[in-house]
């Protein structure tokens, strides 16, 4: 009987993150174009938004995964806390840039729909403002790895940052709800919905949304190799020097 | 804890004028901001409870990284770690202490700055009282801020990148009860969400900075 706990062996995971890495390239890649093409040029122009619609297949999915990273890693973290699987840090550690990278497209490509749309660049929107406060989430956890030499106690800190952050993330999200009523609109796309976007919208911005996840998996594996081969490397040149 | 407390505001009130620096910045910024914004008594009058708020959080944050850098640099905090005392209630002792060094002068001086704004009338006790509910949750907050830097040797900045974000919470609500009051409308609802933040905060935070010390001080 395999256990997932198997992948906490670093070596377990860097072998068997090469077999899928290959796999994940080709599908990632296949999903975001075909979501992307299908979505920019095979769908209709909304009526009242004309093409500058179309940004919602970029805009959406970066939203969606810009939160999930942050999930991904508050995860990551309570797995390092409770079993302490420095495989699991390093994952939390490696998709925070990614996570941050996504905030800020679904802040950019957000900004560039507004301009033609509410007629201005940047609204403190309650969305607008959450997800800028995420950004500077991401900020300072990236910050304080970068900032720690000890690796566990970078780990063990950053953790706990994440922890306390997530708390306060969402705290925040209904707090500036509270503050400002916005000019953003509700969701459009939950599977519960009375009302949602249209089907000829909804599955190319299905396929784009796959698309990000799988993109974002890729990468976080990759980055969680080069994490461990860069330990591993440390280990290595500070045994030599003990020589 | 008594001793401890008694300690840290001595050493606060005596050593190193740390105590009053803060009162001195608020005081600092209150004046600074006219001469942004214009002498225009309306205008004023009217971000008054946002500047205070502000002004105050910013005065807060700036003692923060003495809280535990001191007691660390000549190793008083690793004996007291080995004290019978819990990491929980010394840290807790901690932000108490940084409250009343810091935050309480706040709250006193903030209706005096109030003046100098052109504070609305019925804003001044809105101001004052959501000052006195939410300083505690900056100082309890700060204390965290300040247990994880505590071990690097440049953490001052990256304090602020870390707390500042954690205060928006608290900054929301406060500087809604002080302009709500200002505007003579409802509080109710701010000043709820404020004090369960404060109490809230006292009551979970210590277990999380307790933990991060522990780490620092492996």
């Amino acid at each position: 009987m395999t256990s997932i706990w198997e992948y906490a062996n670093p070596k377990k995971f860097i072998d068997t993150s090469d077999r899928v890495i290959p796999a994940l390239w080709v599908l990632s890649l296949g999903t975001l174009a075909i979501g992307l093409i299908w979505g920019f040029f095979f769908t209709p122009d909304d009526y009242r938004q004309g093409s500058t619609v179309k940004i919602f297949y970029l805009h959406v999915p970066a939203a969606l995964m810009a939160i999930n990273a942050w999930f991904m890693m508050l995860v990551a973290s309570l797995i390092w806390i409770i079993r302490r699987h420095h495989v699991s840090a390093l994952a939390a550690r490696a998709a925070a840039p990614v996570g941050m990278v996504m905030t800020l497209i679904a802040l950019l490509t957000g900004a560039i729909w507004g301009q033609p749309m509410w007629g201005t660049w940047w609204a403190w929107d309650p969305r607008l403002t959450s997800f800028l406060i995420l950004f500077l989430f991401y900020l300072g956890y990236i910050a304080l790895w970068a900032a720690i030499e000890n690796d566990d106690t970078a780990a063990d800190l950053t953790s706990v940052l994440c922890l306390v952050g997530s708390v306060f993330a969402v705290l925040s999200r209904y707090a500036v709800n509270f503050w400002n009523q916005g000019l953003h609109q509700g969701a459009s796309m939950s599977l519960d919905a009375e009302e949602n976007v249209a089907d000829v919208f909804w599955w190319p911005a299905l396929v784009a949304m796959a698309g990000f996840v799988l993109l974002f998996l890729l990468l976080v594996l990759i980055r969680t190799q080069t994490e461990i081969r860069a330990r591993r490397m440390r280990a290595l040149l500070a045994r030599e020097r003990m020589q | 804890m008594i001793p401890l407390l008694k300690r840290d505001l001595a050493l606060a009130v005596r050593a190193g004028g740390g105590f009053g620096l803060g009162l001195a910045f608020f005081l600092i910024v209150v004046t600074l901001v006219p001469f942004a914004v214009g002498p225009q008594s309306e205008l004023l009058g009217r971000i008054a409870p946002g500047i205070l708020w502000l002004g105050a959080l910013l005065a807060c944050l700036l003692s923060l990284d003495r809280i535990l850098a001191l007691d660390w640099e000549d190793g008083s905090l690793d004996l007291l770690a080995t004290a019978p005392l819990p990491m929980e209630g010394i840290v807790s002792v901690k932000a108490l202490a940084h409250w009343l060094t810091t935050g309480l002068p706040l709250v006193i001086a903030a209706p005096v700055f109030g003046v100098l704004l052109n504070l609305a009338a019925p804003g001044f006790f809105w101001l004052t009282l959501s000052l006195l509910l939410g300083t505690p949750a900056l100082s309890v907050i700060g204390t965290f801020g300040a247990a994880l830097t505590v071990g690097l040797k440049r953490g001052g900045l990256l304090l602020s990148l870390l707390v500042l974000p954690l205060y928006v919470p608290t900054l929301i609500f406060g500087a809604e009860v002080a302009r709500r009051g200002a505007e003579g409308m409802g509080v109710e609802t701010p000043l709820m969400m404020l004090a369960g933040i404060s109490l809230a905060v006292i009551a979970l935070l210590p277990f999380a900075s307790a933990a991060v010390l522990r780490v620092n001080l492996r």
